[in-house]
Protein backbone atom coordinates (compact mmCIF):
# COMPACT_ATOMS: atom_id res chain seq x y z
CA UNK A 1 0.00 0.00 0.00
CA UNK A 2 2.38 2.78 1.40
CA UNK A 3 4.88 1.54 -1.96
CA UNK A 4 1.98 2.59 -4.64
CA UNK A 5 1.59 5.37 -2.60
CA UNK A 6 5.23 6.59 -2.29
CA UNK A 7 5.71 5.81 -5.80
CA UNK A 8 3.25 7.79 -7.05
CA UNK A 9 4.29 10.99 -4.77
CA UNK A 10 7.68 10.62 -5.96
CA UNK A 11 6.23 10.64 -9.80
CA UNK A 12 4.82 13.47 -8.93
CA UNK A 13 7.40 14.83 -7.26
CA UNK A 14 9.71 14.11 -10.30
CA UNK A 15 7.42 16.01 -12.66
CA UNK A 16 7.19 18.65 -10.28
CA UNK A 17 11.12 19.32 -9.82
CA UNK A 18 11.70 18.56 -13.68
CA UNK A 19 9.16 21.61 -14.01
CA UNK A 20 10.66 24.21 -11.38
CA UNK A 21 14.97 23.22 -12.93
CA UNK A 22 13.31 23.47 -16.54
CA UNK A 23 11.83 27.17 -15.18
CA UNK A 24 15.60 27.76 -14.74
CA UNK A 25 17.34 26.24 -17.23
CA UNK A 26 14.83 28.13 -19.75
CA UNK A 27 17.26 31.34 -19.88
CA UNK A 28 20.09 29.61 -21.10
CA UNK A 29 18.54 27.42 -23.70
CA UNK A 30 16.59 30.06 -24.79
CA UNK A 31 19.33 32.09 -25.06
CA UNK A 32 21.80 29.37 -26.93
CA UNK A 33 19.28 28.72 -29.73
CA UNK A 34 19.15 32.61 -30.77
CA UNK A 35 22.27 34.15 -30.10
CA UNK A 36 23.26 33.91 -33.83
CA UNK A 37 26.88 33.47 -33.61
CA UNK A 38 28.61 33.76 -37.29
CA UNK A 39 25.72 34.59 -39.37
CA UNK A 40 25.79 37.40 -41.62
CA UNK A 41 23.12 40.28 -41.63
CA UNK A 42 21.73 43.53 -43.64
CA UNK A 43 21.66 46.49 -42.76
CA UNK A 44 18.64 48.51 -44.53
CA UNK A 45 18.88 51.77 -43.95
CA UNK A 46 15.33 53.09 -45.30
CA UNK A 47 16.23 56.97 -45.50
CA UNK A 48 18.32 56.21 -48.12
CA UNK A 49 15.76 54.39 -50.36
CA UNK A 50 14.36 56.26 -53.18
CA UNK A 51 12.09 53.18 -54.27
CA UNK A 52 13.44 52.98 -57.75
CA UNK A 53 13.00 49.58 -57.59
CA UNK A 54 16.62 48.86 -59.26
CA UNK A 55 17.48 45.95 -56.61
CA UNK A 56 13.53 44.25 -57.41
CA UNK A 57 14.91 44.30 -61.07
CA UNK A 58 18.33 42.88 -60.07
CA UNK A 59 17.02 40.02 -57.81
CA UNK A 60 14.80 39.37 -60.68
CA UNK A 61 17.43 38.87 -63.32
CA UNK A 62 19.89 36.98 -61.16
CA UNK A 63 17.12 34.23 -59.47
CA UNK A 64 14.90 34.01 -62.45
CA UNK A 65 16.63 30.73 -63.18
CA UNK A 66 14.80 29.66 -60.15
CA UNK A 67 11.21 30.63 -60.91
CA UNK A 68 8.68 27.53 -61.66
CA UNK A 69 7.94 27.11 -65.30
CA UNK A 70 4.30 24.85 -64.10
CA UNK A 71 3.09 22.50 -66.43
CA UNK A 72 -0.24 22.99 -67.44
CA UNK A 73 -2.83 21.59 -67.64
CA UNK A 74 -2.83 21.42 -63.14
CA UNK A 75 -3.83 17.69 -61.54
CA UNK A 76 -6.82 17.68 -60.52
CA UNK A 77 -6.77 18.10 -56.40
CA UNK A 78 -9.00 16.60 -53.98
CA UNK A 79 -10.93 17.55 -51.48
CA UNK A 80 -12.11 20.18 -53.59
CA UNK A 81 -11.57 22.53 -50.71
CA UNK A 82 -7.24 22.74 -52.26
CA UNK A 83 -6.76 25.56 -54.19
CA UNK A 84 -4.76 26.50 -56.63
CA UNK A 85 -2.22 29.45 -56.74
CA UNK A 86 -1.35 29.99 -59.92
CA UNK A 87 1.25 33.22 -60.85
CA UNK A 88 2.36 31.63 -63.80
CA UNK A 89 0.58 34.47 -65.89
CA UNK A 90 1.29 37.02 -63.50
CA UNK A 91 5.03 37.05 -63.64
CA UNK A 92 5.36 40.81 -64.53
CA UNK A 93 3.42 41.79 -60.40
CA UNK A 94 5.86 44.01 -58.54
CA UNK A 95 3.84 45.22 -56.16
CA UNK A 96 3.63 42.23 -53.96
CA UNK A 97 5.79 38.92 -53.00
CA UNK A 98 5.31 36.19 -55.32
CA UNK A 99 6.81 32.80 -56.67
CA UNK A 100 7.77 35.47 -58.99
CA UNK A 101 9.11 38.35 -57.03
CA UNK A 102 10.70 37.47 -54.19
CA UNK A 103 11.75 41.15 -53.18
CA UNK A 104 9.21 44.35 -53.78
CA UNK A 105 8.76 48.32 -52.02
CA UNK A 106 6.48 49.56 -49.61
CA UNK A 107 5.74 53.04 -49.74
CA UNK A 108 4.76 54.61 -46.43
CA UNK A 109 2.80 58.20 -46.20
CA UNK A 110 4.41 59.84 -42.77
CA UNK A 111 4.91 62.46 -41.20
CA UNK A 112 8.66 63.24 -40.42
CA UNK A 113 9.56 66.16 -38.59
CA UNK A 114 6.50 67.74 -39.25
CA UNK A 115 6.38 67.10 -42.52
CA UNK A 116 4.84 64.79 -45.35
CA UNK A 117 7.03 62.49 -46.37
CA UNK A 118 7.12 59.01 -48.30
CA UNK A 119 9.48 55.93 -47.04
CA UNK A 120 10.35 53.50 -49.05
CA UNK A 121 10.87 50.64 -47.55
CA UNK A 122 12.04 47.05 -49.60
CA UNK A 123 10.74 43.96 -48.14
CA UNK A 124 12.00 40.33 -48.84
CA UNK A 125 12.29 36.98 -46.56
CA UNK A 126 14.17 38.30 -42.28
CA UNK A 127 16.31 35.58 -42.72
CA UNK A 128 15.92 35.08 -39.13
CA UNK A 129 18.19 33.75 -36.86
CA UNK A 130 16.16 30.57 -35.86
CA UNK A 131 13.42 30.65 -38.35
CA UNK A 132 10.18 28.36 -37.75
CA UNK A 133 9.94 27.81 -41.87
CA UNK A 134 12.92 25.63 -41.20
CA UNK A 135 12.29 24.45 -38.19
CA UNK A 136 9.05 23.37 -38.72
CA UNK A 137 9.21 21.84 -42.26
CA UNK A 138 8.01 18.53 -42.35
CA UNK A 139 10.19 16.86 -44.93
CA UNK A 140 13.49 19.24 -44.37
CA UNK A 141 13.02 20.92 -47.75
CA UNK A 142 13.19 24.51 -45.87
CA UNK A 143 16.88 24.73 -44.44
CA UNK A 144 19.28 27.05 -42.88
CA UNK A 145 23.17 27.25 -43.46
CA UNK A 146 25.79 28.53 -40.79
CA UNK A 147 25.76 32.22 -42.48
CA UNK A 148 22.16 32.41 -41.69
CA UNK A 149 20.85 32.06 -45.17
CA UNK A 150 17.41 30.46 -45.04
CA UNK A 151 16.26 28.78 -47.82
CA UNK A 152 13.69 26.63 -49.39
CA UNK A 153 14.95 23.94 -51.64
CA UNK A 154 12.70 23.87 -54.55
CA UNK A 155 13.47 20.29 -56.03
CA UNK A 156 12.05 18.82 -52.36
CA UNK A 157 9.48 20.86 -51.75
CA UNK A 158 5.76 19.45 -51.33
CA UNK A 159 4.30 23.01 -51.48
CA UNK A 160 2.13 22.35 -48.03
CA UNK A 161 2.56 26.01 -47.40
CA UNK A 162 3.17 25.49 -43.71
CA UNK A 163 5.92 27.22 -44.21
CA UNK A 164 4.41 30.37 -44.79
CA UNK A 165 1.37 29.45 -42.27
CA UNK A 166 4.06 29.53 -39.29
CA UNK A 167 6.42 32.53 -40.64
CA UNK A 168 5.63 35.44 -38.61
CA UNK A 169 5.66 37.70 -41.74
CA UNK A 170 3.64 34.58 -44.38
CA UNK A 171 6.68 35.45 -46.52
CA UNK A 172 7.14 32.40 -48.42
CA UNK A 173 4.93 32.02 -51.80
CA UNK A 174 3.03 29.12 -53.41
CA UNK A 175 2.98 27.80 -57.19
CA UNK A 176 0.89 25.13 -57.97
CA UNK A 177 1.89 22.52 -60.87
CA UNK A 178 5.72 22.43 -60.24
CA UNK A 179 8.19 20.22 -58.11
CA UNK A 180 8.15 16.84 -56.50
CA UNK A 181 4.51 16.48 -55.84
CA UNK A 182 3.68 15.82 -59.28
CA UNK A 183 5.62 12.60 -59.27
CA UNK A 184 4.08 11.12 -56.00
CA UNK A 185 0.32 11.55 -55.52
CA UNK A 186 -0.52 14.95 -56.93
CA UNK A 187 -4.13 14.74 -56.57
CA UNK A 188 -4.28 13.73 -52.69
CA UNK A 189 -1.12 15.18 -51.28
CA UNK A 190 1.34 18.48 -51.70
CA UNK A 191 0.08 21.65 -53.87
CA UNK A 192 3.30 22.87 -56.12
CA UNK A 193 6.42 24.55 -54.43
CA UNK A 194 7.03 27.50 -52.25
CA UNK A 195 9.48 30.45 -52.87
CA UNK A 196 11.21 32.97 -51.18
CA UNK A 197 14.55 35.35 -51.34
CA UNK A 198 17.18 32.98 -50.25
CA UNK A 199 19.61 35.53 -50.10
CA UNK A 200 21.20 35.34 -53.44
CA UNK A 201 22.88 31.70 -51.73
CA UNK A 202 25.16 30.73 -54.51
CA UNK A 203 26.55 34.37 -54.52
CA UNK A 204 27.11 34.75 -50.89
CA UNK A 205 29.20 30.94 -51.27
CA UNK A 206 31.15 32.67 -53.35
CA UNK A 207 32.00 35.12 -51.60
CA UNK A 208 29.69 38.22 -53.78
CA UNK A 209 26.80 40.23 -52.64
CA UNK A 210 23.25 39.84 -52.82
CA UNK A 211 21.87 41.07 -56.26
CA UNK A 212 19.75 43.44 -54.60
CA UNK A 213 22.94 45.35 -52.68
CA UNK A 214 24.91 45.74 -55.14
CA UNK A 215 22.46 47.32 -57.59
CA UNK A 216 21.40 49.78 -55.20
CA UNK A 217 21.98 53.01 -56.65
CA UNK A 218 21.40 54.57 -53.21
CA UNK A 219 23.32 51.82 -51.21
CA UNK A 220 20.63 51.45 -48.55
CA UNK A 221 21.74 47.69 -48.17
CA UNK A 222 24.78 46.46 -46.70
CA UNK A 223 25.55 42.74 -45.34
CA UNK A 224 28.19 41.97 -42.71
CA UNK A 225 28.42 39.61 -39.48
CA UNK A 226 25.62 40.08 -37.16
CA UNK A 227 26.80 41.63 -34.58
CA UNK A 228 28.39 44.74 -36.37
CA UNK A 229 25.27 45.18 -38.51
CA UNK A 230 23.62 45.54 -34.99
CA UNK A 231 26.02 48.03 -33.68
CA UNK A 232 26.07 49.73 -36.68
CA UNK A 233 22.31 50.14 -36.64
CA UNK A 234 22.69 51.30 -33.43
CA UNK A 235 24.47 53.94 -33.92
CA UNK A 236 22.50 55.00 -37.00
CA UNK A 237 19.78 55.43 -35.12
CA UNK A 238 21.47 56.74 -32.07
CA UNK A 239 22.32 59.58 -34.08
CA UNK A 240 19.41 60.14 -36.41
CA UNK A 241 16.83 59.75 -33.35
CA UNK A 242 15.57 56.28 -35.22
CA UNK A 243 14.10 52.91 -34.62
CA UNK A 244 14.97 49.77 -35.41
CA UNK A 245 12.95 46.48 -37.00
CA UNK A 246 14.34 42.55 -36.85
CA UNK A 247 16.80 42.68 -33.86
CA UNK A 248 14.54 41.09 -31.72
CA UNK A 249 11.42 40.59 -33.81
CA UNK A 250 10.48 36.26 -34.08
CA UNK A 251 13.08 36.56 -31.16
CA UNK A 252 15.95 38.05 -33.57
CA UNK A 253 16.84 38.33 -37.54
CA UNK A 254 19.37 38.75 -40.36
CA UNK A 255 17.61 41.84 -41.24
CA UNK A 256 17.88 44.88 -39.35
CA UNK A 257 15.62 47.59 -40.76
CA UNK A 258 16.75 51.14 -39.68
CA UNK A 259 13.49 54.26 -40.05
CA UNK A 260 13.75 58.02 -39.09
CA UNK A 261 10.09 57.63 -37.67
CA UNK A 262 8.81 54.46 -35.48
CA UNK A 263 7.92 51.28 -37.17
CA UNK A 264 4.32 51.50 -35.33
CA UNK A 265 4.01 54.66 -37.86
CA UNK A 266 5.17 53.02 -40.75
CA UNK A 267 3.28 49.74 -40.23
CA UNK A 268 -0.20 51.56 -40.55
CA UNK A 269 0.77 53.34 -43.15
CA UNK A 270 1.71 50.16 -45.83
CA UNK A 271 -0.28 48.05 -47.46
CA UNK A 272 -0.47 44.48 -45.72
CA UNK A 273 -2.37 41.44 -46.89
CA UNK A 274 -1.43 38.36 -49.23
CA UNK A 275 1.92 39.00 -50.26
CA UNK A 276 2.57 42.11 -48.36
CA UNK A 277 4.48 41.50 -44.91
CA UNK A 278 3.33 43.56 -41.83
CA UNK A 279 5.95 46.17 -39.67
CA UNK A 280 4.62 45.33 -36.68
CA UNK A 281 6.29 43.03 -33.15
CA UNK A 282 5.95 39.82 -33.67
CA UNK A 283 7.33 37.30 -30.54
CA UNK A 284 9.28 34.76 -31.03
CA UNK A 285 7.36 32.22 -32.43
CA UNK A 286 10.09 28.85 -31.34
CA UNK A 287 9.73 30.14 -27.57
CA UNK A 288 7.27 27.92 -25.70
CA UNK A 289 8.50 24.88 -27.57
CA UNK A 290 11.80 26.17 -26.65
CA UNK A 291 10.39 26.41 -23.18
CA UNK A 292 9.80 22.48 -23.16
CA UNK A 293 13.29 21.61 -23.95
CA UNK A 294 14.74 22.17 -20.80
CA UNK A 295 11.87 19.33 -19.28
CA UNK A 296 12.99 17.17 -21.61
CA UNK A 297 16.66 16.97 -20.64
CA UNK A 298 15.05 16.46 -17.04
CA UNK A 299 12.25 13.69 -18.07
CA UNK A 300 14.46 10.78 -17.64
CA UNK A 301 16.40 11.26 -14.87
CA UNK A 302 12.33 11.53 -12.70
CA UNK A 303 11.76 8.37 -14.71
CA UNK A 304 14.68 6.79 -13.75
CA UNK A 305 14.93 8.51 -9.76
CA UNK A 306 11.39 7.18 -9.63
CA UNK A 307 12.00 3.58 -10.17
CA UNK A 308 14.65 3.73 -8.44
CA UNK A 309 12.97 4.82 -5.42
CA UNK A 310 10.54 1.88 -6.01
CA UNK A 311 12.88 -0.13 -6.06
CA UNK A 312 14.79 0.90 -2.75
CA UNK A 313 11.60 0.85 -0.72
CA UNK A 314 11.21 -2.97 -2.26
CA UNK A 315 14.11 -4.06 -0.58
CA UNK A 316 13.39 -2.07 2.51
CA UNK A 317 10.25 -3.52 3.22
CA UNK A 318 11.47 -7.20 2.36
CA UNK A 319 14.53 -6.18 4.58
CA UNK A 320 11.90 -5.02 7.39
CA UNK A 321 10.06 -8.33 6.77
CA UNK A 322 13.02 -10.40 7.45
CA UNK A 323 13.87 -8.64 10.55
CA UNK A 324 10.04 -8.93 11.74
CA UNK A 325 10.70 -12.66 11.53
CA UNK A 326 14.18 -12.38 13.85
CA UNK A 327 16.64 -12.71 11.11
CA UNK A 328 18.95 -10.18 12.12
CA UNK A 329 21.15 -9.05 8.83
CA UNK B 1 0.54 -8.97 1.08
CA UNK B 2 -2.26 -9.84 -1.32
CA UNK B 3 -3.76 -6.00 -1.27
CA UNK B 4 -0.47 -4.39 -1.49
CA UNK B 5 0.13 -7.33 -4.72
CA UNK B 6 -3.65 -5.45 -5.99
CA UNK B 7 -2.59 -2.05 -5.41
CA UNK B 8 1.01 -2.42 -7.29
CA UNK B 9 -0.95 -4.00 -10.00
CA UNK B 10 -3.64 -1.33 -10.06
CA UNK B 11 -0.87 1.74 -10.27
CA UNK B 12 1.18 -0.64 -12.69
CA UNK B 13 -2.20 -1.19 -14.87
CA UNK B 14 -2.57 3.13 -14.93
CA UNK B 15 0.87 3.42 -15.60
CA UNK B 16 0.50 1.50 -18.65
CA UNK B 17 -2.78 3.36 -19.46
CA UNK B 18 -0.84 6.73 -19.23
CA UNK B 19 2.16 5.25 -21.83
CA UNK B 20 -1.20 4.56 -24.15
CA UNK B 21 -2.45 8.03 -23.72
CA UNK B 22 0.98 9.42 -23.69
CA UNK B 23 1.69 7.58 -27.49
CA UNK B 24 -1.76 8.44 -29.06
CA UNK B 25 -0.79 12.19 -28.03
CA UNK B 26 2.39 12.06 -29.62
CA UNK B 27 1.11 9.77 -32.75
CA UNK B 28 -1.95 12.42 -33.07
CA UNK B 29 0.39 15.73 -32.97
CA UNK B 30 3.42 14.17 -34.40
CA UNK B 31 1.38 13.32 -37.92
CA UNK B 32 -0.38 17.32 -37.37
CA UNK B 33 3.25 17.97 -38.19
CA UNK B 34 2.42 17.36 -42.12
CA UNK B 35 -0.09 19.44 -42.88
CA UNK B 36 -3.07 17.02 -43.34
CA UNK B 37 -5.96 17.43 -41.17
CA UNK B 38 -7.16 20.60 -42.35
CA UNK B 39 -6.64 20.05 -45.95
CA UNK B 40 -8.61 16.35 -45.23
CA UNK B 41 -11.32 18.10 -43.08
CA UNK B 42 -10.65 16.74 -39.88
CA UNK B 43 -9.76 20.03 -38.42
CA UNK B 44 -13.37 21.07 -39.36
CA UNK B 45 -14.69 18.64 -36.91
CA UNK B 46 -15.53 20.75 -33.37
CA UNK B 47 -13.33 20.78 -31.48
CA UNK B 48 -10.28 19.57 -33.70
CA UNK B 49 -9.85 22.75 -35.01
CA UNK B 50 -6.35 22.75 -32.73
CA UNK B 51 -5.11 20.12 -34.97
CA UNK B 52 -4.54 22.49 -38.17
CA UNK B 53 -2.53 24.97 -35.42
CA UNK B 54 1.11 23.81 -36.29
CA UNK B 55 2.12 25.75 -32.89
CA UNK B 56 -0.12 24.05 -30.53
CA UNK B 57 0.57 20.70 -32.28
CA UNK B 58 4.11 20.99 -31.99
CA UNK B 59 3.89 22.35 -28.30
CA UNK B 60 1.87 19.02 -27.35
CA UNK B 61 4.49 16.74 -29.12
CA UNK B 62 7.00 18.33 -27.16
CA UNK B 63 5.24 17.93 -24.29
CA UNK B 64 4.16 14.11 -24.85
CA UNK B 65 8.12 13.61 -25.76
CA UNK B 66 8.82 14.79 -22.30
CA UNK B 67 6.23 12.75 -20.83
CA UNK B 68 7.59 9.80 -23.27
CA UNK B 69 10.99 10.34 -22.31
CA UNK B 70 10.10 10.50 -18.13
CA UNK B 71 7.99 7.05 -18.63
CA UNK B 72 9.96 5.31 -20.96
CA UNK B 73 12.84 6.04 -18.10
CA UNK B 74 10.98 4.40 -15.51
CA UNK B 75 9.53 1.06 -17.40
CA UNK B 76 13.15 0.64 -18.53
CA UNK B 77 14.86 1.55 -15.15
CA UNK B 78 12.37 -0.85 -13.37
CA UNK B 79 13.09 -3.78 -16.22
CA UNK B 80 16.70 -3.37 -15.33
CA UNK B 81 16.76 -3.18 -11.62
CA UNK B 82 14.03 -5.86 -10.84
CA UNK B 83 11.96 -7.40 -13.55
CA UNK B 84 15.16 -8.79 -14.46
CA UNK B 85 16.03 -11.42 -12.32
CA UNK B 86 12.13 -12.61 -13.11
CA UNK B 87 11.59 -11.89 -16.44
CA UNK B 88 13.58 -11.21 -19.76
CA UNK B 89 12.55 -9.22 -23.12
CA UNK B 90 9.94 -10.96 -25.49
CA UNK B 91 11.25 -10.84 -28.96
CA UNK B 92 8.23 -8.95 -29.98
CA UNK B 93 8.91 -6.84 -26.73
CA UNK B 94 12.78 -6.01 -27.91
CA UNK B 95 11.54 -5.29 -31.36
CA UNK B 96 9.19 -2.58 -29.99
CA UNK B 97 11.79 -1.37 -27.44
CA UNK B 98 14.32 -0.88 -30.39
CA UNK B 99 12.01 1.34 -32.61
CA UNK B 100 11.09 3.10 -29.72
CA UNK B 101 14.45 3.54 -29.20
CA UNK B 102 14.79 5.01 -32.29
CA UNK B 103 12.11 7.31 -32.55
CA UNK B 104 13.27 8.57 -29.54
CA UNK B 105 16.67 9.47 -30.27
CA UNK B 106 15.41 10.79 -33.86
CA UNK B 107 13.40 12.97 -32.14
CA UNK B 108 15.72 14.22 -29.61
CA UNK B 109 18.25 15.03 -32.57
CA UNK B 110 15.28 17.26 -34.07
CA UNK B 111 14.70 18.77 -30.64
CA UNK B 112 18.67 20.08 -30.61
CA UNK B 113 18.57 20.89 -34.59
CA UNK B 114 15.17 23.41 -33.17
CA UNK B 115 17.13 24.37 -30.22
CA UNK B 116 20.24 25.20 -31.45
CA UNK B 117 21.67 27.44 -34.04
CA UNK B 118 21.87 24.88 -37.13
CA UNK B 119 24.33 22.05 -36.17
CA UNK B 120 23.11 19.70 -39.02
CA UNK B 121 23.45 19.87 -42.29
CA UNK B 122 20.01 19.58 -44.37
CA UNK B 123 20.62 15.65 -45.44
CA UNK B 124 20.87 14.78 -41.74
CA UNK B 125 17.97 16.63 -40.89
CA UNK B 126 16.39 14.77 -43.92
CA UNK B 127 17.54 11.77 -42.96
CA UNK B 128 16.38 12.38 -38.76
CA UNK B 129 12.77 13.23 -40.16
CA UNK B 130 12.14 10.45 -42.46
CA UNK B 131 13.40 7.73 -39.90
CA UNK B 132 10.94 9.67 -36.94
CA UNK B 133 8.07 9.30 -39.49
CA UNK B 134 9.31 5.81 -40.91
CA UNK B 135 9.55 4.81 -37.24
CA UNK B 136 6.50 5.90 -36.39
CA UNK B 137 5.06 4.08 -38.75
CA UNK B 138 6.47 0.97 -38.16
CA UNK B 139 6.03 1.37 -34.36
CA UNK B 140 2.12 1.67 -34.74
CA UNK B 141 1.87 -1.51 -37.24
CA UNK B 142 4.01 -3.73 -34.52
CA UNK B 143 1.60 -2.41 -32.01
CA UNK B 144 -1.32 -3.11 -33.46
CA UNK B 145 -0.04 -6.73 -34.26
CA UNK B 146 0.68 -7.29 -30.88
CA UNK B 147 -2.40 -6.10 -29.40
CA UNK B 148 -4.11 -8.45 -31.82
CA UNK B 149 -1.68 -11.31 -31.25
CA UNK B 150 -1.74 -10.74 -27.09
CA UNK B 151 1.94 -10.50 -27.49
CA UNK B 152 3.15 -9.07 -23.96
CA UNK B 153 6.78 -7.26 -23.33
CA UNK B 154 8.45 -9.63 -20.98
CA UNK B 155 7.99 -13.32 -20.41
CA UNK B 156 9.25 -15.23 -17.40
CA UNK B 157 12.59 -16.70 -17.13
CA UNK B 158 11.69 -20.35 -17.40
CA UNK B 159 15.10 -21.89 -16.11
CA UNK B 160 15.33 -19.82 -13.17
CA UNK B 161 12.09 -20.05 -12.00
CA UNK B 162 11.84 -23.93 -12.28
CA UNK B 163 15.30 -24.72 -10.58
C1 LIG C 1 6.22 7.22 -29.93
C2 LIG C 1 6.57 8.43 -29.90
C3 LIG C 1 6.51 9.41 -31.06
C4 LIG C 1 5.72 9.41 -32.17
C5 LIG C 1 4.65 8.42 -32.53
C6 LIG C 1 6.09 10.57 -32.96
C7 LIG C 1 5.55 10.93 -34.18
C8 LIG C 1 5.97 11.95 -34.96
C9 LIG C 1 5.56 12.21 -36.30
C10 LIG C 1 4.60 11.35 -37.11
C11 LIG C 1 6.20 13.33 -36.73
C12 LIG C 1 6.10 13.98 -38.09
C13 LIG C 1 7.26 13.49 -38.91
C14 LIG C 1 7.52 14.30 -40.11
O1 LIG C 1 7.10 15.46 -40.15
O2 LIG C 1 8.21 13.81 -41.01
C15 LIG C 1 7.00 13.79 -35.65
C16 LIG C 1 7.80 14.90 -35.69
C17 LIG C 1 8.63 15.28 -34.66
N1 LIG C 1 8.81 14.63 -33.46
FE1 LIG C 1 7.94 12.99 -32.89
N2 LIG C 1 7.08 11.24 -32.31
C18 LIG C 1 7.35 10.56 -31.14
C19 LIG C 1 8.28 10.86 -30.19
C20 LIG C 1 9.06 11.98 -30.22
C21 LIG C 1 10.03 12.30 -29.21
C22 LIG C 1 10.34 11.45 -27.99
C23 LIG C 1 10.58 13.48 -29.59
C24 LIG C 1 11.65 14.29 -28.91
C25 LIG C 1 12.31 13.97 -27.88
C26 LIG C 1 9.95 13.90 -30.82
C27 LIG C 1 10.25 15.05 -31.51
C28 LIG C 1 9.76 15.35 -32.74
C29 LIG C 1 10.15 16.48 -33.50
C30 LIG C 1 11.17 17.53 -33.06
C31 LIG C 1 9.45 16.43 -34.70
C32 LIG C 1 9.55 17.36 -35.87
C33 LIG C 1 8.71 18.51 -35.67
C34 LIG C 1 9.55 19.62 -36.00
O3 LIG C 1 9.78 19.82 -37.20
O4 LIG C 1 10.03 20.27 -35.07
N3 LIG C 1 9.03 12.96 -31.18
N4 LIG C 1 6.85 12.94 -34.58
S1 LIG D 1 10.96 35.58 -42.33
FE1 LIG D 1 9.62 33.82 -42.57
S2 LIG D 1 10.38 32.79 -44.40
FE2 LIG D 1 12.01 34.19 -43.72
S3 LIG D 1 13.33 32.95 -42.36
FE3 LIG D 1 11.82 33.95 -41.04
S4 LIG D 1 10.17 32.41 -40.90
FE4 LIG D 1 11.41 31.86 -42.65
S1 LIG E 1 19.04 38.76 -51.41
FE1 LIG E 1 18.98 37.94 -53.49
S2 LIG E 1 17.14 36.68 -53.48
FE2 LIG E 1 16.96 38.00 -51.71
S3 LIG E 1 15.82 39.79 -52.40
FE3 LIG E 1 18.00 40.29 -52.67
S4 LIG E 1 18.46 39.69 -54.76
FE4 LIG E 1 16.52 38.71 -54.22
S1 LIG F 1 17.55 49.83 -55.44
FE1 LIG F 1 17.99 50.83 -53.50
S2 LIG F 1 16.98 52.81 -53.67
FE2 LIG F 1 16.18 51.56 -55.32
S3 LIG F 1 14.33 50.65 -54.44
FE3 LIG F 1 15.95 49.19 -54.06
S4 LIG F 1 16.73 49.69 -52.03
FE4 LIG F 1 15.51 51.46 -52.73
Amino acid sequence: MSESISRRSFLKGGIAAAGSAAALAVPSVAAAGNSGDGQLATLLDIRKCIGCGACVEACRETNGHKFPEPEKPFPKMYPSRVKVEDWSDKRHVRDRLTPYNFLYIQHAEVEVNGGKETINIPRRCMHCVNPPCVNLCPWGAARQYKNGISRIDYDLCLGGSKCRNVCPWSIPQRQTGVGLYLDIMPSFAGNGVMYKCDRCYERVARGKKPACIVACPANVQKIGPRNEIIREAHEIAEEIGGYIYGETENGGTNTIYVSPVPFEDLNSAIEKGAGRPHLAPADNAMDKAENLTAAMLIAPFAGIAAAAVKTYSFINKSGQAGKDKGEAS
Amino acid sequence: MKTRSNTTARSQRKLNYAYGLILFLLALTGFAQMPIFKRYYIADIPGLGWLAEFYTTHFLHYLGAAAILAIAAYFAAEFFLVTRKYRRLSASGGVRAAILLGIIVSGILLVIRNTFFVPFSPQVVIVLLLAHLGLTMAFLLVLLYCRLAGKPWTVPRHEEAQS
